[in-house]
């Protein structure tokens, strides 16, 4: 489990981050949602060691994280980049032993991810040589040739071809179904809660919601009560006067409305005493609502 | 080199940074002596080292010793003089034949009325280091002899400037574009997350020291045989010396340039920026080019040249090799170097990693030193 405690960051005047805590859980994939300048890339460069926190820590199962732990992390920045002019196969070879790993490990391990990720044809090809497409899954490979204990990726869904989206998610659930830590980042709301296990929404350098997708829906879904009533010519109008409630949409036997569970209770009773009643839930948000929500 | 070592160690990294830091350099070494453009590069320049003192060897036979026929005791002085290649002619006639017909480029014979009672005679004119030595000169004292020959000193003065200059500047650009390739291509962000930046600096001034200081010796040891082969073997054991303190002068001298090209080039993100963000660097190598070659025989600039960090590589060689240095001044140099780039080295790393992620417009100098 990789945990962030009170992280604070300025550069200059400006502070990026403000007491940012979470944690990624072991084995479970926890998506970063946060807009543009939020701070994402920030913590993610502060848990990498890229960039040094002005205060708090970060620890590893625990204990503060050392040099030596961030090198066996799995890492892909935003922004990506490899040397365009060297070999595919020699340039993971080159990573690997970066991240401490043997030369004949490292071999071992570039060759395999090679040949999973389809590149094995181009492997001595330089770079700058392949196709965007390979270009992105050399990329990926970049990021797990080392074998790392957990994976911290910026954005890795921005501008990959939908194939490369495919070997992308395959990874990453490899990874947690292996007992790893993941981390990432996305502006892709659905994506998220597609995939995910932990949401940590960050906005202005402080972090809005952190939990479990369920946990955070629940939480979230409290308030907001939809009721259907049954037959033709039914009309939800009367709910607009009952007390505790405020009716945010209306449209002839629908309404959908904020109130207490009590009011709410009490909105059902009086609908089931004029007549049938077809649907009454609350409402569970989708991520995007909630993502609205907790950074106003 | 030796001074980045604890530095890296001190640092909270990987146990292993000494390890990391010779990948980095083993890559930087890989890569460029892969690249045809620096083997064709590196052939033409040993090969022009090669041709010049191969010429300069042949030029020196051509020129010869000074044929000289001599008439009975007149030329008993040039008996013990060098560079002069002595014959005996019968009487007045036979050498003027012999100086006509060009077997000898003069001829001295008893009589005249100038000092020392010979006559010279040439064709056209005579050799003046014949003229020179028969001639009556004042008495000369010279208070700072200079025991070289002025024109060669001339030569040697080009040669120690120009192998420093090419060598700096070939590789201190391509320290720099490589820092620069890294931030351009974003692969600097990946290898900072397993690599502390002190580290990666440290791997690529030794990875691009290895090399500059390979193509010194090599150019050394190219001319050195060139001159034994061609027989200069005097040249050669008047510039041994010389020409060792070079290559222990250049190899520190220039760990001393690369930090500085590695630390600027680390302010701009494209490789357009890099000639004009290294210029201040380009001088400091090209300043020590022109004063060598402009004051090679100035005792005054030398001793000053021979001390100053850049130029030291230069000018400690020139006055070991003009004789007028004593033996303890070239460690005294290295120690001011030594100093020099401990303290560079402190301040390019500060640069480099304060600079290194910044990518977008330069970074002012200001900003990447306060971090």
């Amino acid at each position: 489990m990789i945990s962030l405690h009170s992280i604070s960051r300025s550069f200059g005047d400006r502070r990026v981050l403000r007491d940012v805590a979470f944690d990624v859980a072991a084995g479970r994939m926890t998506g970063f949602v946060g807009g543009n300048g939020a701070g994402k890339t920030t913590t993610m460069r502060i848990i990498l060691g890229v960039l040094a926190a002005d205060s708090g820590r970060v620890e590893l199962d625990g204990a503060e994280i050392t040099q030596r732990d961030r090198a066996r992390f799995g890492y892909m920045p935003e922004e990506r980049g490899l040397y365009p002019k060297m070999k595919v196969l020699e340039q993971l070879v080159y990573l690997a032993r970066l991240h401490g790993m043997s030369s004949a490990a490292a071999k071992r391990s570039a060759e395999g991810l090679v040949e999973r990720l389809g590149l094995s044809e181009r492997a001595n090809d330089t770079l700058e040589s392949l196709s965007l497409g390979n270009q992105q899954r050399a990329q990926i490979a970049a990021a797990l040739v080392h074998e790392p204990i957990a994976l911290v990726l910026d954005e890795p869904f921005s501008g990959l071809d939908p194939i490369a989206v495919e070997v992308m998610l395959g990874v990453l659930r490899d990874f947690a179904a292996q007992g790893a830590p993941v981390l990432f980042s996305s502006h892709q709301l659905d994506i998220v809660e597609r995939l995910c296990d932990d949401v940590v929404v960050i906005a202005d350098g402080s972090i809005r919601a952190a939990g479990s997708r369920e946990a955070l829906r629940a939480e979230h879904s409290g308030s907001t009560f939809e009721l259907e009533l049954a037959g033709g010519t039914a009309d939800a109008g009367w709910v607009r006067e009952q007390p505790g409630v405020e009716v945010t949409h209306l449209d002839g036997r629908f309404a959908r409305f904020d109130a207490s569970a009590d009011a709410a209770q009490a909105v059902l009773a009086s609908a089931v005493a004029r007549g049938p009643v077809a649907r009454f839930a609350p409402v569970t948000p989708s991520l995007a609502q909630i993502f609205r929500e907790v950074i106003r | 080199m030796t001074t980045t070592a604890p530095r890296a160690a001190a640092q909270p990294g990987p146990a292993n940074s000494v390890g990391l830091a010779w990948l980095v350099a083993e890559r930087e070494i890989t890569t460029r002596v892969r690249s045809k453009a620096f083997l064709v590069s590196t052939g033409i320049l040993l090969l022009l080292v090669l041709a010049s003192v191969l010429l300069g060897g042949f030029a020196s036979k051509l020129g010869g010793d000074t044929k000289v026929a001599v008439v009975g005791t007149a030329g008993e002085v040039l008996e013990q003089a060098p560079g002069f290649d002595v014959q005996q002619a019968d009487d007045r006639s036979a050498a003027e034949k012999l100086v006509r017909s060009g077997d000898v480029d003069a001829a001295v014979v008893p009589g005249g009325s100038g000092a020392g009672g010979v006559t010279v005679l040439a064709k056209d004119s005579a050799p003046s280091s014949l003229v020179q030595l028969l001639s009556v000169q004042p008495e000369v004292k010279l208070l700072e002899p200079l025991d070289k020959n002025p024109m060669l000193a001339y030569f040697i003065a080009i040669g120690f400037g120009i192998v420093f200059m090419m060598s700096a500047v070939t590789f201190g650009t391509t320290i720099a574009q490589s820092v620069v390739e890294e931030k351009q291509t974003r692969i600097v962000e990946i290898l900072l997350a397993t690599v502390p930046a002190r580290v990666m600096l440290a791997g690529k001034i030794i990875g691009n020291s290895i090399l500059a200081l390979a193509q010194v010796i090599a150019i050394i040891a190219l001319a050195s045989l060139g001159m034994l082969a061609t027989g200069q073997d005097l040249l050669f054991g008047d510039l041994g010396t010389a020409l060792i303190w070079f290559g222990v002068l250049f190899a520190f001298g220039f760990v001393l340039l690369a930090t500085l090209y590695a630390a600027t080039a680390a302010l701009v993100s494209r490789q357009e920026d890099v000639g004009s963000v290294t210029s201040p660097v380009m001088m400091l190598v090209m300043i020590p080019y022109v004063l060598i070659i402009v004051f090679n025989s100035d005792p005054e600039v030398l001793g000053i040249m021979s001390y100053v960090p850049f130029s030291a590589p230069v000018g400690m060689p020139m006055r070991l090799y003009l004789g007028i240095a004593e033996w303890w001044e070239p460690l005294v140099a290295i120690a001011i170097l030594l100093v020099t780039i401990a303290l560079v080295i402190g301040l390019g790393a500060r640069i480099y990693e304060n600079s290194i992620l910044r990518t977008g417009s330069r970074v002012k100098l200001a900003e990447a030193i306060k971090g």
